[in-house]
């Protein structure tokens, strides 16, 4: 029976297993929705902004695994994905991005709401396609799941003009062989043998987890690891739930606001086992300062990832999991080590850090401590939750102060750094995961990006929390500019925020307010009892800012803290 | 350090754009290309001149080979190679230097493919070398006109490179 090219887009998504796509319609995708007005098994969720619905599908795809799918029209439709695909591909998440194109005829034209977006997303997308003709369709949209979820994952854009989705073809789902795309998934064993004796040899090892894991879905392994040669393991941004943030060889996040004992461990290490990270400058500080005195095992699916910031002694090409799997064989077979005892002297100094500067914040009986609401989330949700964060302090005080212990369970964007896209994702999220409290962490200027998507939530009774640390300002910038820019707030104090709590009664949420520390653990009480979207107005110090914290371009060890701050010793200025 | 690398690529629309676009991307320098097809209408070749140090240049093949369109590539400047390249020079002597012109040509084993009533078109082929000899000779000529194809190289078989 001959399709459309709408009808075999929908066709081929099904087969796909595809059970939710977010999307916004416009004009030349029209032929796709009325397609999708009959589908029962493939559900649209239809967004506010074309921005909410590609945060929307990463969300969902970080918090299952799976592909996120966004379908979106041409010119300004596809043009506000940017910013998602661009999110998603530092952050290596794979996604789909379905993009109406003007009909073949007109490509080229400047025709009304024609955007080059295979153009635009090139550098962004780990691939991307014009559909020329609708006999390539299906087969396109096959190879585009295939890429996206394979090797190192990443968003894929498929442009679809739209005398592609009216043309009419027989339906086939052809076997998919992409010659010039091979990824490496098993690890040279020799390599891995190498890693292992290494392993055996050191006396100061650190374990640095990065997405990649959560990506490979090897957090058992890398727990079987650690826990078998016990190495402490410092997490990346991106890696956070990779290895349980509850565990005592935990050392929390590394890098400029990692920990101290993350960040003096690294420093002092002999050997770091980079696992399925890419040593950004967030992680390593002063480049040339980075673990000075440490040899470096790398494991990465990526080889651009190799050697491309650091030295690396012990190169590992491969997925992940398939690697440590190899590595905890070998170690348990061949290397038979009395872990306990070798580590006895090396985690008691590890420990020592811990002891000497835990994480901490001064506590307020008159303010609210942004800290103190983190805490109380993971104190009330018992760390069973899935939390989306915005981008700047809240993120960073979410990363700090909540202890992830298992994969998919935080959703934030490490790389790009989006403002505005932890609402969206969260919405993502809770439709994977309905059962779920996903929670936002949210700053008052973050959340004003995407804050439309509360209509979003509403219509589809998706009871995302979204917990808005309100302190008036853009708390990351103010406290730049209160530390390295003499105190001279530049249009970073936001003078007028909305209130929230009106905001959120406006879209039919609920909306709560909380201005003193008494009121923090009712008004989150009251919002995850709700089954509704909630937005919940912590009103904090807008003088609090995150510590520990290392200049751009200083070594990780020189570390800045609250009481060395507060001391009048904190002229440590960021290094140019 | 200079290097020749050489790419076999799907021969799509955008492939150029994406290959072109990861040297823009990075900062990364190209000297020269030059694209044609292989014997398979479907893949062509592309040779990229580039420098850059160690780190560098494992980087750019890394990530040459990271995209999707990319088959092979080959640095080959680890490897015993052929390098050839075309120029065409249009050169307008004076009367009493045109015989020094068609001698140099000669020398060169260039072959005199246009000619007006004052200019010469040569066509030369050789290694970089060669072309360089070949154009500092016919500067003080009164080159009018020049175009190069850029670099194409190729591996020598049954060569290890010492």
């Amino acid at each position: 029976m001959k399709m459309t090219g709408s009808e075999i887009i929908i066709e081929s998504l099904r087969r796909e297993g595809v059970k939710h796509i977010f999307g916004y319609p416009g004009g030349v995708v029209l032929n796709i929705f009325d397609a999708l007005y009959d589908t029962k098994d493939v559900q649209l969720i239809l967004t506010r902004h074309e921005q909410g619905a590609i945060h929307a599908a990463d969300g969902y795809a970080r918090a299952t695994g799976k592909a996120g799918v966004a379908l979106v029209t041409s010119g300004p439709g596809a043009t506000n994905t940017v910013t998602g695909i661009a999110t998603a591909c530092m952050d290596s998440i794979p996604l789909v991005v379905l993009s109406g194109q003007v009909p073949t005829m007109l490509i080229g034209n400047d025709a009304f709401q024609e955007a080059d977006i295979v153009g635009i997303t090139r550098p962004c997308t780990k691939y991307n396609y014009l559909v020329k003709d609708v006999n390539e369709l299906s087969k396109i949209i096959r190879e585009a799941f295939h890429i996206a979820t394979t090797g190192r994952p990443g968003p894929v854009l498929i442009d679809l003009p739209k005398d592609v989705t009216t043309a009419k073809t027989e339906f086939h789902w052809p076997h998919i062989d992409v010659r010039s795309y091979k990824p490496t998934y098993e690890g040279n064993k020799y390599m891995i043998t190498q890693s292992a004796h290494l392993i055996a040899k050191a006396k100061k090892p650190v374990i640095i987890a990065g997405g990649g894991v959560i990506s490979s879905g090897a957090a058992k392994e890398l727990h079987e690891f650690a826990e078998l040669t016990r190495i402490p393991v410092a997490m990346t941004l991106m890696g956070l739930g990779g290895f349980p943030g509850t565990h005592d060889l935990s050392l929390g996040m590394l890098g400029m606001h990692g920990t101290y004992y993350a960040n003096r461990t690294v420093q002092d290490s002999d050997l770091l086992i980079a696992i399925g990270m890419r040593f950004d400058d967030r992680v390593t500080g002063k480049i040339d300062a980075f673990a000075p005195h440490a040899k470096i095992i790398h494991i990465d699916i990526d080889p651009t990832s190799i050697r491309k910031n650091v030295r690396v002694d012990i190169p590992i090409v491969g997925d992940v999991r398939r690697v440590l799997t190899v590595l905890n064989k070998i170690l348990k077979e061949e290397i038979q080590e009395q872990w306990e005892e070798v580590r006895k002297a090396w985690l008691k100094q590890v420990e020592a850090w811990k002891a000497e500067r835990p994480m901490t914040y001064t506590w307020s009986d008159e303010v609210i401590k942004p800290q103190f609401v983190v805490e109380k989330i993971y104190e009330l949700t018992k760390g069973d939750a899935i939390i989306a964060t915005e981008v700047g302090q809240n993120q960073m005080w979410a990363a700090q102060f909540y202890k992830y212990d298992k994969p998919r369970t935080w959703l934030s964007s490490g790389g790009l750094g989006t403002m505005g896209y932890g609402f969206p994702a969260a919405i993502g999220a809770q439709l994977a995961h309905p059962g779920k409290l996903v929670i936002d962490i949210a700053g008052d200027g973050s959340i004003q990006m995407n804050i439309q998507e509360l209509a979003t939530a509403i219509v589809n009774k998706l009871p995302v929390k979204v917990a808005i640390l309100n302190n008036r300002y853009l708390g990351m910038v103010r406290q730049w500019q209160e530390l390295f820019f003499n105190e001279r707030y530049s249009y970073s104090h936001l003078d007028v925020t909305p209130d929230f709590v009106e905001v959120a009664r406006a879209y039919g949420a609920l909306g709560l307010r909380a201005t003193k520390p008494s009121e923090v653990e009712p008004v989150l009480k009251e919002a995850f009892r709700v089954k509704k979207p909630v937005f919940m107005d912590f009103v904090i110090d807008w003088k609090e800012k995150v510590f520990p914290m290392v200049p751009a371009g200083a070594p990780i060890d020189h570390m800045l803290f609250e009481e060395t701050e507060k001391k009048g010793e904190k002229k440590l200025k960021a290094v140019k | 350090m200079r290097h020749t690398i050489s790419v076999l690529v799907e021969n799509k629309f955008g492939v150029l754009s994406r290959i072109s676009g990861l040297f823009s991307g990075r900062g990364y320098n190209i000297e020269s290309l030059s694209v044609g097809e292989t014997i398979d209408p479907q893949i062509s070749t592309m040779t990229i001149v580039t420098t850059g140090d160690d780190q560098i240049i494992e980087q750019i093949t890394k990530q040459l080979n990271k995209l999707i369109d990319v088959i092979k590539v080959t640095d080959m400047t680890e490897l015993e190679h052929v390098e050839r390249e075309m120029v065409l020079v249009k050169i307008a002597p004076r009367q009493e230097d045109k015989p020094e012109v068609l001698n140099i040509a000669e020398i060169f084993r260039g072959r005199i493919v246009d000619s007006s009533q004052k200019t010469y078109t040569i066509e030369i082929t050789g290694d970089e070398k060669k072309i360089e000899a070949f154009i500092e000779l016919m500067k003080p000529m009164g080159i009018k006109e020049f175009v190069r194809t850029g670099k194409v190289a190729i591996s020598r078989e049954g060569v290890r490179k010492k």
